[in-house]
């Protein structure tokens, strides 16, 4: 048995030059006994066999091997020693073994260099100066640390580059570093009691890492992957995390609930205006396909006051030609109704499912085609915001492509007709009824009578609903 | 108003500015200060300081100098007509904070927009000052991030890209349409006129430091932009091909894509309710196909769903893909080319990277597979190993549910 020790957790040197001369002695790894200063060795019996001299027979490995060993040796695992050596033995038969990330032992040796990296990045990010001044009145910056790994002497250079011209410590339980503003001192191992209690400067910061925060986004977790809890206890602004986390819903319900209570007095802009903001932007829309053969969008159309909201389904031939919703046969049978319900049609808003005509072209005659759910889908938006905007008391939808488009299913007419119910998403209240098309397409007179007259009350009901 | 003191402004003008998604600090030219002189170092690679409960990387002190705005935009909180409380620094104090709160460790340097007072030439000067200050007076080396205002002199704007590592202008909304609605007073051509100046100043800058070492640096990290998603009408589809066109034109590094959230004292005309999150997520994840995994935007596209054109939220768009266009599947790890195995989902540049090395060494099994990458689960139905074929797996209908995360229900909305 061979035991070697070395200097440090971090001795890489040491390590590598013993591994190089029991390697090209042909040493196995099973052999070898691999510790960090005085411990204990008599745990395996008898005297250790002394580490050959490095020999001439010492044969090179690949960059690759290097750089990862050189984070490994920093990794807390006691094992890091044996296996960088197995792997060392190993790369006398197979010098590329490095690149065959599927073999076992690369793999873990990968998985500790990552770790190491990790540990570092994190030191760099998460480090805390606080600022003395000592009675001279010269800066001092003295932080508390504590590493996962033994990664502090390899992190030094990182703090020597960017504060080069100020004096500063680091304290780890480990090992403690300190730059003179010319020259990196090393002393021993810290407590936290020895680093300085505060610094003015932390509640500034404070108040900048509370104010950064957007509390519309939650997102917790992905906080917590990139700044694991174990940091936190040295880093001033997480102290401020629960209390965040605690009053973000509050804070975004408050932002929508003013939102709210704007758009009803008018705050914050005009509703008018944006109502015909929105026409305008609608008038460029590509959401889906139907643009295409469409002559124009037919938007909705009424006072942006109106209590009452009629939904279609989409423009017919004459309204895609008119761009005004309502103006071809079933337009005039629902103007009709509308007036013996005793509606005052100047005073509704009505509007469409799908805001642009979807036909088939037969000979020269355009025959009205049904909207798909894709299309009902893509044209929610506008319904969206037409609703939010006008924050009608009473949406009605006539027919089913328009119950679609309110309640996001599909909806069977006849079964959920002629009551009144809560549209989701706080949007009032709603109700349903058929197309007035749905009139026009009935042969039997009598029964056009009757459903018409049943048109008819369910407007006046829903009308008489909203009170 | 009564005199507020940096704090008190800090907290105003901090949360002015967290609208702006980018906090990255990355991608510079490698600066150190170890001849004693100056503060400050750069690394190529960014480190972001703190993480706040938003999941956002806290990187850079980013502030703006003032909120006070004469725009009006509507989805701003800094926008004329707002109640908001307003403030502004001067220069000095921008430039004692950045360097105190750099001193500590606690940022890698400044990411500096304004509101519009004045003029843009006003406004810009006085962002200009604030990295001339600490450049020269302060030697300072760290990270700067200037917004740089649209129609500001030319010299101005010059100026800012020789201080700055990084400059932006942001696009705002994805379409015209929703430019107009939303940001009245703002022109998608001035916007992209002035990137368009942007870019040919740090190519002829690039190209002279190729020539002569002593050349100034200009804006070394580039120039990004941001899109605010869900305020306008357009689709995921919509997006996708404005932002590889605006990669196309203007070479920029990064596209931000922003959900539009809840602002308080919102205008009348933005939309009272956010979009999902996860909406904003896909579309990062459509980015990174287009940047890192060879996918040309209508390959993206065709991911979403045909009649809304949006991005499928319950699962990633190279899942999307894969899942409408299974005749590219099963992949074969042993032999196929990097672009094909790039396709593969639930593998990332480096697992096809570490494919592609190993099995010059060995067969690769569907053990191997499992070491090399994140997970094996979500991997198997789409490749074939040595020991492995899946049983015409990607002709199944129901391959989605073997594939696809469980949903985690009303955790998407506030965790997701």
């Amino acid at each position: 048995m061979r035991v070697v020790t070395l200097a440090s957790a971090d001795d890489f040197d040491g390590w590598r030059d013993a591994a190089r001369a029991l390697a090209a002695a042909s040493v196995p790894p099973d052999d070898v006994v691999w510790q960090v200063g005085e411990a204990a060795t008599d745990l395996f019996g008898g005297a250790p066999t002394p580490v050959p001299e490095a020999g001439a027979t010492a044969f090179s490995v690949s960059r690759l091997f290097l750089d990862t060993a050189r984070n490994v040796a920093l990794h807390s695992a006691p094992e890091r020693w044996a296996l960088l050596y197995t792997a060392l033995s190993r790369l006398r038969t197979a010098p590329r073994l490095m690149e065959d990330g599927a073999d076992p032992l690369v793999r873990r040796l990968e998985g500790l260099a990552k770790a190491v990296r990790r540990d570092i990045h994190k030191m760099r990010a998460f480090v805390r100066f606080r600022q003395l001044v000592d009675p001279d009145g010269a800066e001092r910056y003295v932080a508390w640390f504590e590493p996962e790994h033994h990664i502090v002497r390899a992190n030094a250079t990182f703090f020597v580059n960017r504060f080069a011209g100020m004096r500063w410590s680091i304290l780890t339980p480990e090992v403690t570093i300190h730059w003179t503003g010319e020259r990196l001192e090393e002393g021993p191992g810290a407590t936290r009691a020895e680093a300085p209690e505060g610094d003015p400067v932390e509640e500034v910061w404070k108040t900048y890492y509370a104010s950064i925060f957007n509390p519309a986004r939650l997102k917790v977790g992905a906080m917590v992957k990139e700044m694991p809890r174990k940091y936190w206890k040295n880093m001033p602004e997480t102290a401020l995390v629960p209390a965040l986390i605690a009053g973000a819903q509050a804070r975004e319900s408050g932002m929508i609930e003013q939102a709210r209570t704007n758009l009803g007095s008018g705050i914050g802009g005009n509703i008018e205006t944006a109502w015909a903001a929105l026409r305008d932007e609608a008038a460029g829309c590509t959401r889906c396909p139907l643009y295409k053969d469409a002559t124009q969008t037919v938007f909705g159309e009424g006072p942006v006051d109106a209590r009452l909201m009629f939904v279609g389904e989409q423009p017919g031939d004459q309204e895609d030609l008119a761009g005004k919703p309502f103006v071809g046969p079933a337009g005039q049978v629902f103007d009709r109704a509308l007036g013996e319900a005793g509606v005052d049609r100047s005073t509704v808003y009505v509007t469409n499912a799908v805001k642009h005509f979807k036909f088939e072209q037969r000979g020269k005659r355009r025959i009205h085609s049904k909207p798909g759910a894709g299309e009902i889908e893509a044209c929610r938006w506008w319904i969206e915001q037409e609703q939010m905007l006008i924050r009608p008391k009473m949406t009605v939808a006539l027919g089913a492509t328009a119950a679609r488009a309110l309640l996001g299913r599909t909806v069977t007419i006849s079964r959920e007709r002629g009551r009144a119910f809560e549209l989701p998403g706080d949007g009032g209240m709603g109700w349903i009824t058929v197309h007035p098309s749905f009139l026009l397409r009935l042969p039997d007179e009598a029964a056009k009578r009757e459903e018409y007259a049943r048109f008819v009350e369910d407007l006046r009901a829903a009308a008489a609903a909203m009170d | 108003m009564a005199q507020l003191d940096t704090r008190e402004k800090l907290a105003i003008l901090a949360d002015a500015a967290k609208y702006d998604a980018s906090c990255a600090s990355s991608g510079t030219a490698k600066r150190n200060s170890r001849d004693g002189k100056g503060i400050g170092s750069t690394e190529g690679m960014g480190i972001c300081h703190a993480y706040a409960p938003d999941g956002r990387c806290i990187s850079l002190l980013k502030i703006l100098l003032t909120n006070s705005c004469i725009f009006d935009c509507h989805y701003c909180i800094n926008r004329k007509s707002s109640n908001v409380r307003r403030a502004r620094f001067t220069a000095d104090e921008v430039v004692r904070l950045t360097l105190s709160f750099y001193k500590r460790n606690y940022i890698e340097g400044l990411f500096l927009s304004s509101g519009i007072i004045g003029s843009s030439n006003y406004t810009m000067e006085q962002l200009v000052e604030v990295a001339r200050s600490l450049r020269e007076d302060h030697d300072f080396r760290g990270y700067i991030h200037l917004k740089t205002i649209p129609d500001a002199d030319p010299e101005l704007v010059h100026k800012a890209g020789l201080y700055a590592d990084r400059v932006s202008i942001n696009v705002e909304l994805p379409t015209s349409g929703g430019l107009k609605r939303l940001a009245p007073e703002k022109s998608e051509a001035r916007i992209e006129g002035a990137m368009g100046d942007m870019k040919s100043a740090i190519v002829e800058t690039g190209d002279a430091t190729k020539r002569f070492k002593s050349a100034p640096r200009f804006a070394p990290a580039g120039q990004s932009t941001q899109m605010i998603v869900g305020a306008d009408a357009a689709t995921d589809g919509d997006i996708v091909r404005k932002a590889s066109t605006l990669y196309d034109r203007f070479g920029l590094r990064r596209v931000y894509y922003s959900a539009f959230s809840p602002i308080p004292d919102a205008s009348a005309v933005l939309p009272l309710q956010r979009p999902p999150l996860m909406r904003e997520h896909r579309l990062y994840q459509s980015d990174w196909l287009m940047r890192f995994y060879d996918y040309q935007p209508a390959e993206v596209v065709a991911a979403a769903d045909p009649a809304t054109g949006m991005l499928p939220l319950d699962i990633d768009p190279k899942l999307a893909w894969a899942l409408r266009f299974r005749e590219h599947f099963p992949v074969d790890v042993n032999r196929a080319p990097r672009e094909r195995l790039l396709r593969v989902p639930g593998l990332g540049v480096k697992a096809v990277d570490r494919i592609v090395a190993a099995r010059r060494w060995r067969r690769l099994r569907l053990d191997d597979v499992a070491r090399l990458t994140v997970s094996i689960a979500k991997v198997r139905p789409f490749v074939i190993a040595e020991d492995w074929r899946p049983v015409a797996l990607t002709d199944r209908a129901e391959l989605k549910p073997l594939v696809a995360p469980r949903p985690k229900a009303q955790q998407m909305e506030l965790f997701g």
